[in-house]
């Protein structure tokens, strides 16, 4: 890209003086040709990109609860949308999703962890067998056997209440199921990138694989670990279907069961309950994804999507 | 090829093969670790045997044998030296077992029933409710004083009966506990509570919980059981109709109608009538060949298939189109504040996903929304209602949902290109298009083909986009089971379970599902083969 400049010098210094408007003239457009244009470009796509987010933005801080009162761009700044929810189970879900979130999310990265140390640094009997069987079973969705959680989970609750259906323990059991088949690849390969010299000098000098584990791999991995709790942090935050089942009672529900129910009757007057609810419930999640975004990329490239 | 690859493979299994110390001469004492591990296990076996025996009171079966099997691997393996892999691996194994293997196992086998609405249990729960649907008080039967009691919140009802205090519960039928010279109702119950009349009068739920409480006399249901309207007399009810389980007929003693048992699960009368109840029975491949005889369902599935595959294919295509282009453009480095604009586009893909869909169902709601409010100069789009609209929308909503993903891994895919390649090509005199065309692109395909693949599987079961957005909808004219324009197939298997609420199909739903898993194994597969992923362990 920069030959295109190089050349453009060299061309223009080879032409006559007295032509310097003609040729800043000609740069001008050249620089339009290949640079400026995308500049404009990127106005429209910020603008795509953004919209829907300015949007709700402003509907959380338009008085009026309903939809059509929103559309008024910035129209009005007033905070009752944010106090109103205090009146609503609002602060229940948050807390609730909170709660399923982390718990999943620190669950995932500790089996993640273990599973991964263990594919990448003992060699044992069915380790490649097992590496293929997770990289099948990643490929099935848990959320389409649906109709089996719910019957599991009917009958589990005979047994033990506390895993049955209406249960976040029950809840994050079943994302828990899912953890082993979507982080182990991603962990694996960082954990592998780990000098297995590590290991052994701090075998001679008569560590336990435990120790091993605890006091020096896991600080090393920490990046990855750091991604893959957010990952599964936001999966669980954005699980609709099983929650959906599981939760039964309204004080159980997650924000993505319970914020759905706000604004699924296209006349209910709860939009700007729903615009407020939004913007509080995504800080977090945006400030989470901004201040590990390196990593996360380099998680994304490794496989993992949007859930 | 062979050669190379084992030398680099070798290093790593050398470590573990030096003999080691006896570890009864390397016992430094019993340390934190170990005792650590033993209650963290102490825990695990004390809520493991509370398992085992509530599971063997329910008589849940398959519960009982798992948690025996699991304690006993756990303890097992965390007892002895044997294998140290398995330590690290066994929670997410047994999570991995019991949440997605048995569940994937457990979809295949209701897949094979009739489970559903009117099909939930067994035939001796079917009977029972059978014969409660037609429970009449019996003609001048006598009435017994009666007592509301308690027992760790479930009701039961205790009266007396010829000087005995019978006490019984819905689950539990009568049973003699205490001998009384009394008549009245009884005054103490042994091993129960009674509950005062007065609570009884101020509690509307309890009132009616009362009401519909029925306490089977003896364990033969046509014995009938004890009800009572007032809370303080009972009488015997019995059925009308009688159960014979010797001939498997349930007969109806008022008009003498005699009612079957067939293979489907039902209680069929001879003019073809049904009993409403019935109970789950395994039908063979009979949910599969429904999902193609059936001319309603199966056009309307057809359509949903067919959506599904386009809805994925193009939530793939144009993401990706975009994403790519976009980070072609904007890896210019005369381009300046390319920090901030990277940030401001992927912020779609920061927002959480639900929240985007619903956000977007109100944007472009017909009436209100203010994408016609503002774009379409207040026109009256229905988006929502109109097939084609919403399909277009929802495919809109999921290209800004998900172009910022492609957009960083593009970026990530070109800024990783050989620059030494490039730099050749381009004293080669090979113009930029040139470059792009048989450099650029190849080796960006190549990176994120394997994504490319993985994404479709996601986007072919992307339920919460679909049902967020506009449930599906709108309803295909005619289709069964309220199936909509906008329904993939996931979702379609969501209208057809009926889990939340409705009349429920579950064999149905999860023939349907099996069928989805089959389609995902195959993408799986071109998956393995694309990327030859496994040859890199």
């Amino acid at each position: 890209m920069s030959e295109t400049t190089l050349t453009d010098t060299v061309r223009t210094t080879g032409q006559k003086p007295g032509q310097d408007g003609s040729r800043t003239a000609a740069r001008r457009r050249r620089w339009i040709l290949e640079v400026g244009w995308k500049y404009l470009l990127a106005v429209v796509v910020l603008f795509y990109a953004v919209f829907p987010l300015v949007y709700i933005l402003s509907a959380s801080f338009n008085p009026s609860t309903s939809l059509a009162a929103s559309n008024a761009i910035f129209s009005a700044f007033d905070l009752s949308n944010y106090a109103a929810l205090a009146d609503t189970s609002y602060w229940t879900w948050f807390a609730n999703t909170l709660i399923v979130g982390f718990a999943s999310a620190i669950g995932a990265v500790l089996m993640g962890a273990a599973a991964a140390y263990a594919f990448s640094r003992f060699r044992f009997a069915g380790r490649r067998g097992g590496l293929t069987t997770l990289l099948i079973i990643q490929m099935f969705p848990q959320a389409l056997a649906f109709v089996a959680i719910f019957l599991m989970l009917l009958s589990l609750g005979e047994v033990v209440p506390a895993l049955g259906l209406n249960s976040k323990l029950a809840l994050i059991c079943v994302y828990l199921g899912g953890a082993l088949g979507v982080n182990t690849f991603l962990m694996y390969g960082f954990f592998n990138t780990i000098p297995i010299e590590i290991d052994e000098s701090a075998k001679i000098d008569g560590a336990t694989h435990a120790q091993i584990f605890w006091r020096l791999i896991i600080p090393l991995v920490t990046p990855i670990l750091a991604v893959v709790a957010l990952l599964s942090f936001i999966a669980a935050f954005g699980d609709y279907i099983v929650s959906k089942i599981v939760l039964v009672s309204e004080d159980n529900w997650t924000l993505a069961v319970g914020m759905f129910q706000w604004v699924s009757n296209q006349l209910s007057a709860n939009w700007g309950l729903f615009a407020a609810g939004a913007v509080l419930a995504s800080i977090p999640v945006l400030v989470l994804f901004f201040s590990l975004q390196r990593y996360i990329v380099g998680g994304l490239i490794a496989g993992s999507v949007k859930g | 090829m062979s050669v190379p690859q084992g030398t680099a493979t070798e290093p790593a299994t050398a470590p573990s093969a030096p003999p080691r110390e006896s570890h009864a001469r390397a016992w430094k004492g019993l340390g934190w670790g170990f005792l650590v591990k033993l209650v963290i296990l102490a825990v695990i076996n004390a809520f493991g045997v509370l398992t085992i025996i509530a599971a063997a009171q329910v008589g849940s079966w398959i519960v009982l044998v798992g948690s025996i099997v699991i304690l006993l691997v756990a303890d097992v393996v965390y007892f002895t030296k044997r294998s140290i892999p398995l330590k690290y691996l066994l929670p997410g194994l047994i999570f991995l077992f019991v949440f997605q293997v048995f569940i994937f196992g457990y979809t295949a086998f209701i897949a094979f029933t009739n489970y559903g609405t009117g099909h939930v249990g067994t035939q001796e729960q079917a009977v029972e409710a059978a014969l409660i649907q037609g429970e009449r008080r019996v003609e001048g039967s006598p009435t017994y004083p009666l007592a509301v009691v308690e027992r760790a919140g479930v009701l039961g009802f205790a009266i007396t009966d010829a000087g005995e205090v019978k006490v019984g519960s819905a689950e539990q039928p009568l049973e003699v506990v205490a001998q009384t010279g009394d008549t009245g109702a009884p005054a103490d119950v042994p091993g129960w509570q009674i509950v005062p009349r007065n609570d009884l009068i101020s509690d509307k739920a309890m009132q009616q919980e009362v009401q519909e409480l029925r306490v089977p006399v003896s364990d033969d249901p046509n014995e009938g059981s004890i009800r009572t309207r007032d809370g303080s007399t009972g009488a015997i009810y019995t059925s009308t109709l009688v159960w014979d389980e010797q001939a498997q007929t349930i007969t109806d003693t008022v008009n003498g109608t005699v009612y079957s048992a067939d293979d489907h699960g039902n209680f069929v009368a001879e003019d073809g009538t049904k009993l409403p109840t019935g109970w789950a029975v395994t039908v063979g491949w009979e949910n599969f060949t429904r999902l193609f005889t059936d001319p309603a369902l199966f056009e309307a599935l057809s359509v949903v298939a067919v959506w599904t595959v386009v809805f994925a294919v193009l939530s793939v295509a144009i993401p990706f189109a975009m994403g790519l282009i976009l980070a072609i453009i904007y890896n210019d480095p005369r381009v300046r504040g390319r920090k901030f604009l990277r940030t401001l586009f992927i912020l779609p893909y920061a927002f959480p996903a639900f929240m985007s869909a619903l956000l977007f169902r109100g944007m472009f709601n017909s009436e209100f929304g203010v994408i016609n409010e503002l774009f379409f100069f207040g026109a009256n789009i229905d988006w929502l209602g109109d097939p084609w609209l919403a399909r277009g929308a929802v495919l809109f909503v999921n290209i800004w949902l998900t172009y910022p993903y492609y957009f960083l891994v593009c970026t990530g895919a070109i800024q990783a290109l050989p620059a030494d390649a490039l730099e050749a090509a381009s004293i080669d005199g090979a113009s930029r298009s040139r470059q792009l065309r048989s450099i650029i692109l190849p080796l960006v395909l190549v990176a994120t083909a394997p994504l490319l693949i993985s994404s479709f599987a996601f986007s072919f079961n992307n339920f919460t986009v679909i049902y967020m957005f506009n449930n599906g909808g709108p309803a295909i004219p005619g289709a069964p089971y309220a199936l909509g324009a906008t329904d993939i197939l996931i979702s379609a298997i969501w209208d057809i379970s009926g889990v939340s609420g409705g009349a429920a199909d579950y064999g149905l739903a999860s023939a349907l599902s099996i069928i989805v898993f089959i389609v995902v194994g195959v993408i799986a597969a071109i998956a393995f083969r694309q990327t030859r992923k496994l040859e890199e362990f």
